[in-house]
């Protein structure tokens, strides 16, 4: 086994693919959330898929798909002193649960989260996702995705101008964009500490098994296609 | 000796809710129950605690999710179509062993329906309208006291045994005013779950997280088979152990009626005109509708026949009535999909269930 230097409350690797950017944002969070000194009051909720299968041991409970985002409201209301959040993915967060994530964010409520971006379902075995991006693959747009037809959701569009206390895109491209993504997820995180509203970060992530690309590929295509259509940085920021 | 006051029964059901300890409220309106979520619009705010309109009836139940495993006392309430909106969380809460309530005033029809009376969420609300392997309890009031009291009773039985619970009104008992007595004022401290609810893990050792879903449960238990013969052993016991019924006028009846909610009210009136021209009726009105209450069936002994008296057109309760006794005599039904029908035409059929 080598030296891998894990946080506390992530005592050991998730389960995910190789070249997979769940398992750095996993790392990420908890990182963030022991920092700030609130990992013993964190509560996750997670959906149902891909992003599911971190070995936290932080309290967690396992949202319907797609409905993680009111469940983290409905724990925050009963115990605001708790950190709540959500960590939805693109299908979940866009797809099926786009009505609760756009509520969400135009009451503000304070929670954060995290949505992971990888432009394809991943749990289902790589279908077509709001997030897919013109002309790509998927299970479901064998012919490439027909964007005329399907179009391609950007959040920053959907909820930037509603009530976001914080709204943030970052990539895992390499060292400096991991580093800018934790202060992103940071922000998200002591954005609920002072009560700001509803704070949420989009992390841009691989999906090689998926794409049926090398991890480096995967990684290459991520940092260089889709962030034509998903910009990186911050759209809100609420003082 | 507490106060009676007036008041509708949708709105007795809201405060008593209030009463018992209930502060999170999350729902979406629609008729015949829309004057539950105004009234706690208002009302939740005096008593500290949270009411969200929300989005949806998909977004109200799971914002109550959440709250039940934070570990609070919570509500939903809907009818008809936006009760077929609450079966996946309804699945989940049973299978996450969450107590909670969440009331069905039934209205009439499959599709959108109408908002007139119904009883035609039978099936759904007993059977359960979700995916898997589970079981609730449903508690069908047929007065306001008894839906004050249906509350008060819910939420223990909800804690008690971990199971939520539906409660099944309709239009016309929702909609009644009618003198009721509220409970006591109680408080709901959600530490009172710390044993198993999300609470923030203070020690981040592994063995201390709480992590709510059944194939965790499920997970560390499989070496033993334990959780297949907790959650089988857990449905016997709250069947065993939960049934609630009114029997009248049953242990002589040659014709036994089985109703419940604004029906039994009719059927009731039914046995006492039918007793009076020397036909010999009975009524056994379930209040658990699961468990159905099979216990209620041994007292009627001299039965040669049951009818349920239901506002549906299947006669969806009449195979639990089968089951109760053992297809021991015929089990027939009259209905309606208007309102309930008319005591005439239950008295038509109990002569021709006797070939009178």
């Amino acid at each position: 086994m080598p030296d891998i230097r894990l946080p506390k409350s992530l005592p050991e690797p998730g389960l995910w693919c190789q070249g997979c950017g769940h398992g750095i944002v996993s790392r990420l969070i908890m990182e963030v959330l022991e920092e700030l000194g609130v990992a013993e009051k964190a509560i996750i909720v997670e959906d149902v898929a891909c992003g599911a299968m971190g070995m936290y041991t932080i309290d967690s409970f396992w949202g319907s798909h797609g409905r993680t985002i009111p469940a983290a409201i409905g724990i925050k209301s009963i115990n605001p002193d708790a950190i709540v959040f959500a960590k939805p993915g693109d299908g979940a967060a866009y797809s099926i649960g786009v009505a609760e994530l756009v509520h969400a964010a135009l009451r503000g409520n304070n929670i954060t989260v995290i949505v992971i971006n990888n432009t394809i379902y991943g749990m289902t075995g790589g279908q077509m996702a709001p997030t897919t991006l013109p002309g790509a693959w998927s299970a479901t747009s064998p012919q490439g995705k027909d964007a005329d037809k399907y179009g391609v959701l950007d959040v920053f569009k959907l909820i930037g101008e509603l009530n976001c206390a914080y709204l943030a895109r970052g990539e895992l491209y390499d060292i400096p964009a991991i580093n800018k993504t934790k202060e992103m997820i940071r922000k998200a995180f002591q954005n609920q500490i002072d009560g700001k509203g509803f704070s949420m970060v989009e992390i841009l992530s691989p999906c090689p098994t998926n794409f049926h690309m090398t991890p480096q590929e995967a990684k290459e295509y991520i940092h260089t296609e889709a962030t034509k259509y998903f910009p990186l940085g911050v759209r809100c920021d609420k003082e | 000796m507490a106060e009676k006051v007036l008041m509708k029964g949708n709105e007795a059901l809201a405060e008593a809710a209030v009463r018992v300890g209930c502060r999170f409220y999350a729902g979406y309106p629609i008729t015949p129950q829309t004057e539950i979520i105004e009234y706690l619009s208002w009302r939740m705010p005096e008593v500290g605690g949270t009411v969200y309109q929300a989005e949806s009836e998909l977004s109200g139940i799971n914002m109550i999710i959440g709250a039940a495993a934070a570990g609070g006392r919570v509500l939903t309430t809907s009818s008809g179509p936006g009760f077929s909106l609450y079966q996946e969380g309804i699945s989940l809460l049973a299978a996450y062993d969450f107590p909670a309530i969440i009331i069905d005033v039934m209205r009439v029809g499959s599709g959108p329906g109408d908002i007139r009376q119904g009883q035609g969420d039978y099936w759904q609300i007993t059977r359960g309208g979700g995916n898997g392997d589970y079981r609730t309890f449903v508690l069908a009031p047929n007065s306001v006291q008894e839906s004050v009291d249906l509350i008060k009773h819910g939420y223990e039985i909800a804690e008690k045994w971990r199971c939520p619970v539906i409660i099944a009104s309709d239009a016309t008992i929702g909609q009644t005013m009618e003198p009721v007595v509220l409970p006591e004022f109680e408080e709901h401290d959600p530490k009172k779950h710390d044993s198993w609810r999300v609470r923030g893990n203070p020690t981040l050792e592994g063995k201390d997280q709480h992590l709510l879903a059944n194939v965790f449960m499920a997970m560390d238990w499989v070496d033993n088979g334990s959780y297949f013969e907790y959650y089988l052993d857990k449905c016997k016991k709250m069947e065993e152990a939960e049934q609630m019924w009114e029997s009248y006028m049953v242990e002589d009846a040659d014709i036994v009626l089985v109703a419940y909610g604004c029906s039994s009210r009719i059927a009731r009136e039914t046995v006492e005109l039918a007793r009076e021209e020397g036909l010999k009726l009975g009524l056994i009105r379930p209040i658990t509708l699961w468990p159905f209450p099979n216990k209620a069936f041994e007292e009627a002994k001299a039965a040669k026949a049951f009818c349920t008296v239901e506002i549906n057109i299947l006669g969806q309760m009449v195979d639990d009535v089968r089951l109760a006794i053992h297809d021991r005599v015929p089990v027939d039904t009259v209905g309606d999909f208007w309102g309930v029908p008319d005591p005439d035409r239950i008295i038509a059929k109990a002569k021709e269930l006797l070939g009178l």
